[in-house]
């Protein structure tokens, strides 16, 4: 019995134990359509030319309150029709060989890292003369991937005695313009990962209210047949 | 054709014509309007029609998500994204199938708890039961099977490991999980036969069996949380069963209403929440399986931890692993003897005494803790302090671990004992209704 107790308390008392990184947590509003709108922006423009996004058609951006045209003007740049797949043009091949590795594909990454994740890991880079692009990161150490977007948060430094990232040089956002920048790339690549997400869960309400008028239709169907049960 | 036959069910029209031709009238009789169950059914009841619905909602959505899903490492991956975004209503078949599958072992392993409680495998019952763990095995080979499909990393090295459990075993091994892989490592080859055993071979075995267990079931009759048999108290004009109400319409009615709760739960979950906080569809395996990338955790589905930590437990003996995979298999054919271990003399629990109370409530802290430490790194709660002696510096959740696994065991290895000594009431002649 004392076993019981002891593993019972234990079990609980992990139950709250923090993760190993902690990780920001990013605001995300899936019914924002301007935040999502300067996401799409922000990952057409940087993100996709090495990135690509292979699963996502640039049509699934009319559900965020995009026009066809408008689409086809801002954020295809590769001449793509617009019931294509957000591809690379940036040869597999050659990427592995610049960073070492291949950038993976970001149609689902918000799904396999969480958009917590991709909030921190994005404000997380800092300046590392020993590595070879010149950068390093907080989340992902040693990441293969440059600070892509260091001319606009500038440049940061990991303080070796606090272990907390420090401003450097300023870049042509401030650090509230940037972070609202990045929350709103982030708040995108959640849409991205399941562009129906909204509508699923719309067609849920309607779902269980369903159920509900089935399940009172059942109790009461199975109250009048076992009237004469004793 | 004589008219006889017609005539013994009275039926004319079309019903008469088919009854010439095919049982039909009286298949309907035997086994659902004069199948006569228990009239005290209680909660624990709903499980085994709702996991017969859950099967058929499995075949049903699995032959549409076979419609576009490609069983090719190249394609499997891209071809359920496409399923996810760009198939009408895709993304809902896809989700009832991965919801289905958790929620089907949810389902079972309440059904199994309802027979643990009620004896239900006790004489005359006891083959009724076998076709059950039957039936249990096989639904973990095709959960097993199924979750390589959509190779991503957790599909791809969840069978990594799971085939190199095969290697373990002396002599045979390492030629045995080349075989079943069909190459030296997880490929195309391995997704292919899984592909063909997930939506052949399995579900046709799958199906014989459950048909096997509704057949054993019809014959020896329904249990019933009293554990009395009804059978014994007929009607002395009639021959039925005095206790005993047609299954159709009573049944059918009150087995729809646990269906529509059921349901709700479903949708709920495949609506708002279908990862399920990472248990039902796990993160890693929204990245593609890559051969040359090991995820640093791998976890099984939630569905099979207990047995995992089970295999995690046991330590090596002389390097080879394999004590805790025989453990393992053992910690699931272990349930098919249990018609022959309970000793006692009554069949349900609430005429058991407070022993088997004990024990049962002990194995059943032992698979949920067992199943929540499979789902996480063994260091999870750290390790002893090294003063303490023989214990200082080992993982706390191994040694955890490692006492659940005995009294899993010892569950079932007791049990002649104790379910002997234990000192059960008096079972009344006719069920009560609670």
């Amino acid at each position: 019995m004392k076993i019981f107790v002891t593993t019972y308390l234990l079990f609980l008392s992990t139950c709250f134990a923090a993760e190993n990184v902690e990780l920001l947590k990013a605001p995300i509003d899936l019914t924002d359509n301007q935040s999502l709108q300067r996401g799409a922006r922000t990952f057409t423009n940087y993100c996709l030319n090495c990135h690509s996004a292979n699963y996502m058609r640039y049509s699934n951006l009319e559900d965020i309150g995009l026009s066809a045209e408008t689409i086809k003007r801002d954020l295809m740049f590769n001449g793509d029709k617009i019931g294509d797949t957000m591809s690379v043009t940036m040869p597999v091949k050659e990427s592995k060989k610049w960073f070492g590795v291949t950038p993976p594909d970001l149609s689902v990454v918000a799904r396999a890292r969480g958009a917590d994740w991709i909030y921190s890991y994005m404000r997380g880079f800092y300046r590392d003369p020993t590595r070879a692009m010149g950068w390093n990161n907080t989340i992902l150490a040693n990441s293969a991937m440059p600070h892509i977007l260091w001319e606009l948060q500038g440049e940061q430094i990991l303080n070796p005695k606090t272990k907390k990232l420090e401003k450097f040089t300023s870049g042509k956002l401030n650090t509230k313009e940037y972070d609202s920048m990045i929350a709103d790339l982030t708040n995108y690549l959640v849409f991205m990962s399941e562009p129906g997400q909204l509508k699923r869960k719309k067609m849920g309400y309607y779902v269980i209210g369903f159920l509900l008028l089935l399940l009172f239709l059942t109790i009461n169907l199975k109250k009048e047949f076992w009237r004469d049960i004793k | 054709m004589k008219k006889d036959i017609n005539r013994q069910n009275n039926t004319v029209g079309i019903m008469g014509w088919i009854d010439e031709r095919f049982p039909l009238s009286s298949f309907i009789k035997n086994h659902l309007t004069e199948y006569y169950a228990p009239k005290n059914f209680n909660f624990w009841y709903f499980f085994g029609a709702i996991a017969l619905f859950v099967f058929a909602m499995q075949i049903l959505t699995g032959i549409f998500l076979t419609m576009y899903y490609k069983p090719d490492a190249a394609q499997a991956f891209a071809s359920v994204e496409f399923i996810m975004r760009d198939v009408s209503f895709g993304w809902l078949i896809r989700y009832m199938h991965s919801t289905g599958a958790s929620l089907f072992f949810v389902v079972i392993y309440l059904h199994m708890f309802k027979g643990l409680m009620y004896g239900s495998y006790k004489k005359p019952r006891e083959l009724l039961w076998l076709f059950g763990v039957a039936i249990f095995l096989l639904l973990m080979a095709e959960a097993f099977f199924g979750y390589l499909l959509p190779w991503g990393q957790m599909s791809y090295w969840g069978a990594q490991v799971i085939v190199n459990l095969f290697a373990t075993i002396p002599f045979i091994g390492p030629d045995l999980a080349e075989w079943v892989r069909g190459d030296y490592l997880v490929s195309d080859a391995t997704l292919n036969r899984f592909f063909a055993f997930h939506v052949i071979a399995l579900p046709l075995a799958l199906a014989g069996l459950i048909l096997c267990h509704l057949i054993a079931l019809h014959e020896v009759g329904s249990n019933n949380p009293d554990g009395v048999e009804i059978k014994d108290t007929k009607d002395k004009k009639t021959g039925i069963p005095l206790d005993g109400i047609p299954f159709h319409p009573y049944y059918t009615v009150k087995d729809l209403i646990g269906l529509s709760v059921f349901l709700i739960v479903f949708a709920s979950i495949i609506f708002f929440a279908p990862e399920m906080g990472g248990y039902f569809l796990e993160a890693n395996n929204f990245m593609p399986a890559d051969p040359l990338v090991t995820p640093s955790h791998i976890a099984p589905v939630w569905y099979f931890t207990p047995f995992y930590s089970i295999l995690r437990a046991v330590p090596p003996i002389l390097g080879s692993q394999f004590p805790g995979v025989a453990a393992m298999g053992l910690a699931v054919l272990i349930f098919f003897f249990i018609p022959w271990l309970d000793k006692s003399k009554v069949r349900s629990i609430r005429y058991k005494g407070t022993l088997y109370k004990k024990w049962l409530s002990l194995f059943v802290v032992s698979f949920i803790v067992l199943g929540y430490l499979g789902t996480s790194p063994s260091n999870i709660w750290g390790q002893f302090s090294s003063v303490i002696p023989l214990l200082g510096g080992v993982d706390i959740a191994t040694v955890v671990a490692r006492i659940f696994t005995f009294t899993y065991f010892a569950f079932f290895i007791m049990m002649p004992i104790y379910s002997k000594k234990d000192i059960t009431k008096k079972v009344p002649k006719r069920v009560t209704m609670k």
